[in-house]
């Protein structure tokens, strides 16, 4: 296994670890997307994307507000991605119920602070469960889904035509493709020729209602993004290098599509008993709360 | 009264020039949009986006966040009716600099209910950071780039396009949440907005001559509103108040006025002339103003029944001071 490979594993096993604990505690959270998407972050924040360092302090600052022309004091979250350069890449999350996920990541991404995760759904704090653009690591305001994409699309538009050279990357859950406006967004990227926007889509097959294709079938979404313009690859979401090797892909004048088949339980397997509806784990007694710290206690051991 | 065409149009063109940091989208309403000319000149800071206004409005959020400042060009119905999501968090929340020229406000369409924004000031008004603003004239829509421009969050206008009258002095700008005083008096206190304030004018000069005392404002800004010229105009009126509107009397200029007199304990009387809380249908302007009761006719009548008095005012004297858009290229409004 490359240095690249045990990294980026040990990231992802740190995310999920991070997750579950705080589920335990919390007696509740969104699991089943750190279990499918832990390696996508990993990748994403270990490697595959140019960020600058940390552009403030590691530890968050209560909530100040919302932005307004009388809130001098609003902070955005982004920082925690890097200061905005010409050549430097952006970070959209566009699922925003990930968010505990991003928090994760970038704790192992070193760009947060182990101890903010105390913050974390507190009233008067950032590390909202449902984040906003003021959460750290957020760029935007995405958690009305199908947002994300175009404001990306948007963002990279503005930049390209300033000539600045960094990306855009993205990461999109598989039940934002029921949205009209996704496909919207394509067809504007298609009409201009974009190539400065990666998408890693966390293919995990579920939605709140349950599995994605009992609520609305997406039918075959890698011909559907070919045939809106996009260049598209398929690949195990929890292969570090072809997760590597997707995002060099080249994509000239379209945007990059990677649909990352996961698994929602993976590293998790007690969430079987949840099958059918994984969107959000609850700890209904203390025997769950039992199940799942022995699962916690794996994944510790696997650290 | 001199009547302009092509108004937006060639503004829009000029300030292609003098400014070269803003972008026009449109969502296949460019001409009907007077945005062709632009077009034209400034192909690379022109996108065509479609009819899909969600993502346009989406990503006219990305694009004033990243420093570049785009022009939405559609009707005014389609922008917040089809987009409204979109314009509240990808828009209003970050506050960022999206400028949306909605053309063809209120019943200025002959397309019928669904062309029709009637109720855009009220859902506007309620989102946080917005700013709204409603051209009156060719003054108004030339004037108004500037200030549009300099507000550093989003800006929603009821644009203005085709044959347009000269209301105010060339060289009197628009002004932010600044009223526009026409004339002074202290019978009656009318505030009109938009093509309103044509008809007003024409009520206005007809009551004068009837001997009544009456103070016209035109106003721009619907929001923000908090100049304190208002609470002194309020306590002015010994008869009451009349709002007029091109728009639902729901939450509009009518309800603005009333919050004002409110707060400031104005105990007045107060008309609200727009739509009665009712959709409209396809016809000309100047058929929808009469049948809604929004036209200098019912200014008059009101006027009347506010003052207990009597002019005799007939349609005949109305038509006199009525300048009607017969100018020699005045067109029929197309869709």
């Amino acid at each position: 296994m490359s240095t690249k490979e045990l990294r980026a594993k040990k990231f992802a096993n740190g995310v999920r670890t991070r997750v579950l604990e705080y589920i335990i505690q919390n007696n509740g959270g969104y699991m089943s997307q750190a279990c499918s998407s832990a390696e996508i972050f990993a990748c994403l924040f270990g490697g595959i994307m140019n960020l600058e360092p940390v552009a403030g302090p590691l530890i968050p600052e209560p909530f100040s507000g919302v932005p307004s022309d009388h809130n001098k004091n609003y902070v955005p979250g982004y920082y925690f991605n890097g200061a905005h350069k010409r050549y430097a890449d952006r970070f959209i999350l566009s699922p925003t119920h990930y968010s505990l996920v991003l928090y994760a990541a970038l704790i192992e991404a070193g760009r947060l602070e182990e101890k903010s995760m105390s913050q974390f759904n507190k009233d008067g704090s950032t590390l909202e469960q449902i984040g906003a653009e003021h959460s750290p690591g957020m760029e935007v305001m995405t958690g009305s889904l199908g947002q994300g994409l175009s404001q990306a699309v948007g963002m990279a538009l503005a930049r390209r035509s300033k000539g600045e050279t960094g990306k855009t990357w993205l990461i999109m859950s598989d039940g934002e493709f029921q949205i009209g406006m996704v496909w919207e967004a394509f067809q504007f990227m298609n009409h201009y020729k974009m190539d400065t926007v990666g998408i890693f889509v966390d293919v995990n097959r579920q939605q709140c209602d349950g599995a994605v294709n009992s609520v609305m079938q997406l039918g075959p979404l890698g011909d559907k993004l070919r045939d809106f313009g996009a260049e598209v690859v398929k690949v195990d979401g929890h292969d570090i290098e072809a997760l590597y090797k997707a995002a060099e892909t080249p994509h000239k004048e379209k945007p990059l599509v990677v649909l990352c088949d996961t698994d929602p339980m993976r590293g998790v397997p007690e969430l079987m008993i949840n099958r059918g509806k994984l969107h959000y784990l609850r700890m209904r007694n203390e025997a769950d709360k039992e199940r799942f710290q022995l699962e916690l206690d794996k994944l510790k051991g696997a650290k | 009264m001199e009547i302009l065409s092509q108004v937006h149009s060639k503004r829009l063109e000029e300030y292609g020039y003098e400014n070269r940091n803003f972008v026009v989208l449109t969502a296949d309403l460019t001409d009907s949009c007077e945005a062709t000319h632009f077009k034209g000149k400034f192909r690379e800071r022109f996108y065509t986006c479609g009819i899909a206004e969600q993502n346009m409005l989406s990503l006219a959020g990305g694009l004033a966040r990243d420093g570049i400042i785009p022009f939405i060009h559609t009707f005014a119905v389609f922008i917040y009716r089809r987009a409204y999501d979109q314009i509240a968090m990808s828009v209003a929340y970050p506050n960022v600099p999206v400028k949306m020229f909605g053309f063809l406000p209120g019943i200025m369409t002959p397309g019928g209910a669904s062309h029709q924004a009637i109720e855009d000031i009220a859902v506007m008004r309620s989102l946080p950071n917005m700013t709204i603003l409603e051209a009156g004239d060719a003054t108004d829509v030339e004037s108004m780039f500037d200030l549009v421009y300099d507000i550093p969050g989003p800006v929603y206008v009821r644009a203005l396009r085709g044959e347009i009258p000269r209301l105010f002095d060339k060289n009197d700008p628009i002004k932010l949440d600044t009223p526009r005083i026409i004339s002074q008096g202290n019978d009656l206190l009318i505030f009109s907005s938009g093509i309103c304030t044509e008809e007003a004018i024409r009520a206005v000069s007809i009551l004068k001559k009837s001997g009544l005392s009456v103070c016209h404002v035109h106003i721009s800004t619907l929001k923000p509103f908090n100049n304190p010229v208002i609470e002194e105009l309020l306590n002015i009126p010994k008869y009451g108040v009349i709002t007029v509107e091109n728009h639902t009397v729901i939450g509009g200029l009518g309800t603005i006025i009333a919050e004002k007199m409110v707060e400031y304990g104005v105990a007045k009387k107060l008309v609200k002339l727009g739509l009665q809380d009712t959709f409209s249908h396809g016809a000309s302007k100047r058929h929808l103003m009469k049948y809604h009761r929004f036209d200098a006719a019912a200014i008059i009548e009101e006027a009347e029944k506010l003052s207990g008095k009597k002019f005799g005012i007939s349609e005949n004297d109305l038509a006199g001071v009525r300048i009607e858009a017969v100018h020699s290229d005045a067109k029929p409004e197309g869709l």
